[in-house]
């Protein structure tokens, strides 16, 4: 049985844009247990290779396994845990919520506490916009849930380091 | 200058040929015949092996690059074709065999569609290769053949497959074909850290017990010399694995055999006690930790492996060392002083005479009987080829090594159905040698029918079926651990092997009287017609000692057969 004490944690991976390098990486979590959280996928200042970064949950012991096997894959050229350093982590939500004329000022003034723009309105619902580390999203999630959330997307976490040192 | 023109399957033999293939083991099929096509158009002198059945062709290049230390190549078609060789493929990279897998796909434009014969082998087998390639243009050719050779024979090895559609396969390849390799990911950093190596010697200098475990890793990297010197140089006993057998020869004084659920008691007796073990090469299997939390509690480890991911994987050592083992102990050899291990040796000693392995040559024949007599035969030299069960850990037992590339047995895998193409491939690499296969009568029967590609190619092997008309290994656990409840183990129903020899125009002798050992055996290596089958009754219901059930700590080990209730291992398998 897996260890319940199951730790987020945040891998930046950079990879030659090769066919089936991401399923080569995804494979390597699933079959030690891993779950991925997000994963966001982007081309690199160079377009030969892509940047990963990936969250994911899982027996903290099995994490040094699962770098170390990330590194192995022939397409991987880098594999850091930003779990426990102090780079820029950020995220962008959208959140559409069910609001009509009485709510709304209310609505907005959260949505302005949070830095929030407000992307889509209508008499009925509105679409904000939020940007910032994940635990700030997570808040404007409770803050917001007084209305009907309708939907809630989120694009994952990117991750870079601070300073001189590579992500 | 402009390149010339070929066809995309010529590029593909030519691109072989310059990486120095002798061999292809294959089938034919719809969407591969482009490439064999090729084989005839570009009048290549590679040989190819048609086999009886694709995982066969997989078994035997794998068998090839056991016995010879080089990739061979297998080529099939799409679908089945490609499937047939997952087994194989699987089984290659469990014990890090190098092996170049090209698998014939439908054309690009029908892929995902459900066309005839295809099948994704490209995603089906990537948790079983090192690497793989599905070619998407005809003038990545010559970089991907040549990256595919060079990933797979180096740093830790194992099968690498390209897959290619049809419409590559007969495009147009305007390619140089001595392209540039593409891998900027590919780390091979054989440099050894000079503070480690001293760790490692300062350690050894403390050590009154110390004990070296050699795995298949010390045999990859071709350490054999290397660590003869210095296990002669710092008296230090050694173990070896069930894939590192002949790394160090097992007639050395300073030899304790295979360790682990089937190795010698004095090797486990050795693993139990020593203060220092430097394990060379081994992934630390689950076969010979036993209980991992249990293992050389006492002990300082010292772990040496080229892949990373093996340090810490099953046992955390005191000391780490990423390099290749040869290197390393080039390196280390430099700073070991000689150690005082006479009184450490002298127990040891004492283990051995104490509890040999040891059989009954009356009564009933014995697969032990057989291979032991097949030993002296041989003088020891043959390259042996086992399948799996009770009969393989008898034939490590019994048949001592005492150089590498002589012990082909699947290991990490356990596939049953690999000893005879092994054999196969073994007597391809290596016709001078004596080339043997100890087979159960259940493993043979998986892959008998390459029968047909022996007898056709007239290789003089020897095939021992050791026939006890069970799954014996599976037995045993049942009588020992499940109060003798047989279940799915009775091989009823087998075929009269020596017939179905005959059949292929094989020669077949029968051998049923421990008195009639020698001579059947003499008779069958005498013979050199072609391959010869020797179907031995023997004893149904022997069982395999020492072991270790799995999961239970090394001093558990069951040196003989106990007289008592076991409880169920709790270890897998």
């Amino acid at each position: 049985m897996l260890n319940s004490d199951k730790a987020m944690h945040t891998l930046s991976v950079y990879v030659s844009n090769k066919p089936g390098a991401l399923a080569r990486i995804a494979q390597v979590f699933s079959r030690r247990g891993f779950n991925i959280e997000s994963l966001v996928v982007s081309p690199a200042v160079d377009g030969q290779f892509s940047r990963m970064t990936i969250s994911c949950s899982g027996d903290p012991d099995g994490l040094d396994q699962i770098i170390k096997q990330v590194l192995k894959l022939i397409d991987v050229l880098q594999c850091i845990d930003h779990t426990y350093d102090e780079s820029v982590m950020k995220e962008m939500g959208l959140i559409k919520i069910a609001v009509d004329s009485e709510g709304r000022s209310e609505a907005l003034q959260i949505a302005e506490h949070y830095g929030c723009k407000t992307v889509d309105l209508t008499p009925e619902s509105m679409i904000l916009q939020v940007v910032g580390n994940p635990d700030k999203i997570d808040a404007l999630e409770e803050m917001i849930a007084k209305f009907t959330i309708i939907e809630f997307v989120r694009t994952g976490k990117v991750v870079m380091q601070r300073g001189q040192e590579p992500t | 200058m402009a390149n010339e023109i070929m066809e995309g399957g010529q590029a593909i033999i030519r691109c072989l040929e310059s990486e120095g293939v002798e061999y292809i083991f294959g089938y034919s099929g719809g969407a591969a015949i482009p490439i064999f096509d090729a084989l005839v158009t570009t009048n290549t002198k590679i040989k190819f092996i048609l086999v009886r059945h694709e995982q066969g062709a997989a078994h035997m290049a794998d068998g090839y690059a056991r016995a010879t230390g080089k990739p061979a190549v297998v080529l099939v078609t799409s679908g089945p074709g490609a499937t047939n060789t997952l087994t194989g493929i699987m089984t290659a990279h469990m014990d890090s065999v190098p092996m170049i897998v090209l698998t014939g796909q439908s054309v690009s434009w029908m892929l995902g569609k459900d066309a005839f014969q295809e099948a994704d082998i490209f995603g089906i087998t990537m948790p079983v290769v090192k690497h793989s390639y599905m070619v998407k243009d005809p003038n990545d050719i010559p970089r991907i053949v040549r990256e595919a050779f060079h990933v797979s024979t180096t740093g830790r090895p194992g099968p690498v497959l390209i897959d290619i559609p049809k419409d590559i396969s007969g495009g147009p390849c305007t390619a140089d074909l001595h392209a540039e390799m593409d891998l900027p990911g590919y780390r091979l950093d054989f440099s050894v850290d000079n503070d480690i190596i001293h760790e490692i010697a300062e350690a050894l200098s403390k050590a009154e017990r110390p004990l070296i475990l050699a795995g298949h890793g010390a045999m990859i990297s071709g350490a054999d010399n290397i660590l003869k010197t210095l296990a002669e140089k710092a008296q230090i006993p050694v173990t070896t694995t069930l894939l590192g057998k002949g790394v160090f020869p097992e007639t050395h004084e300073l030899a304790l055999g295979m360790l682990g659920m089937h190795g010698t008691a004095y090797a486990n007796k050795a693993v139990c006690e020593c203060d220092l073990l430097l394990n060379i090469g081994s992934r630390f299997d689950d076969r010979i930790l036993g209980q991992p939390a249990e293992f050389c509690k006492n002990a300082t480890i010292i772990h040496i492996d080229i892949d990373a991911t093996e340090i810490g994987k099953m046992i955390q050592p005191q000391i780490a060392c990423v390099a290749d083992a040869k290197t390393a102990l080039e390196e280390l050899i430099k700073h070991v002083p000689v150690l005082e291990t006479a009184v450490w040796r002298k127990h040891l000693d004492g283990y051995k005479a104490k509890y040999p392995l040891k059989f009954k040559r009356q009564g009933g024949l014995k697969m032990q009987h057989i291979i032991d007599e097949f030993y002296k035969l041989t003088d020891g030299k043959a390259c042996v080829a086992t399948d799996v069960g009770q009969h393989q850990m008898w034939a490590a037992q019994f048949y001592l090594n005492d150089s590498r590339y002589n012990w082909l047995s699947s290991g990490g895998a356990g596939t049953m159905g690999v000893g005879l193409p092994y054999c196969i491939g073994a007597a391809f690499g290596r016709p001078n040698d004596v080339n043997v296969c100890f087979v159960g009568d259940g493993g043979f029967q998986m892959t008998f029918f390459e029968l047909a590609t022996a007898a056709l190619h007239k290789l003089p092997i020897k095939i021992v079926v050791l026939n006890n008309h069970y799954l014996g290994m599976v037995r045993q656990w049942q009588e020992l651990f499940y109060e003798d409840r047989t279940s799915g183990v009775d091989l009823e129903g087998n075929p009269d092997f020596v017939k179905l020899a005959e059949s292929f125009g094989i020669k077949g002798f029968n051998l049923r009287r421990p008195g009639d050992v020698k001579r059947v055996l003499q008779s069958a290596l005498d013979y050199n017609e072609g391959p010869c089958l020797i179907n031995c009754e023997v004893e149904k219901t022997d069982n395999v000692f020492p072991m270790i059930p799995a999961g239970a700590p090394i001093e558990h080990m069951l040196i003989e057969p106990p007289n008592r209730k076991l409880e169920k291992p709790t270890g897998s398998t």
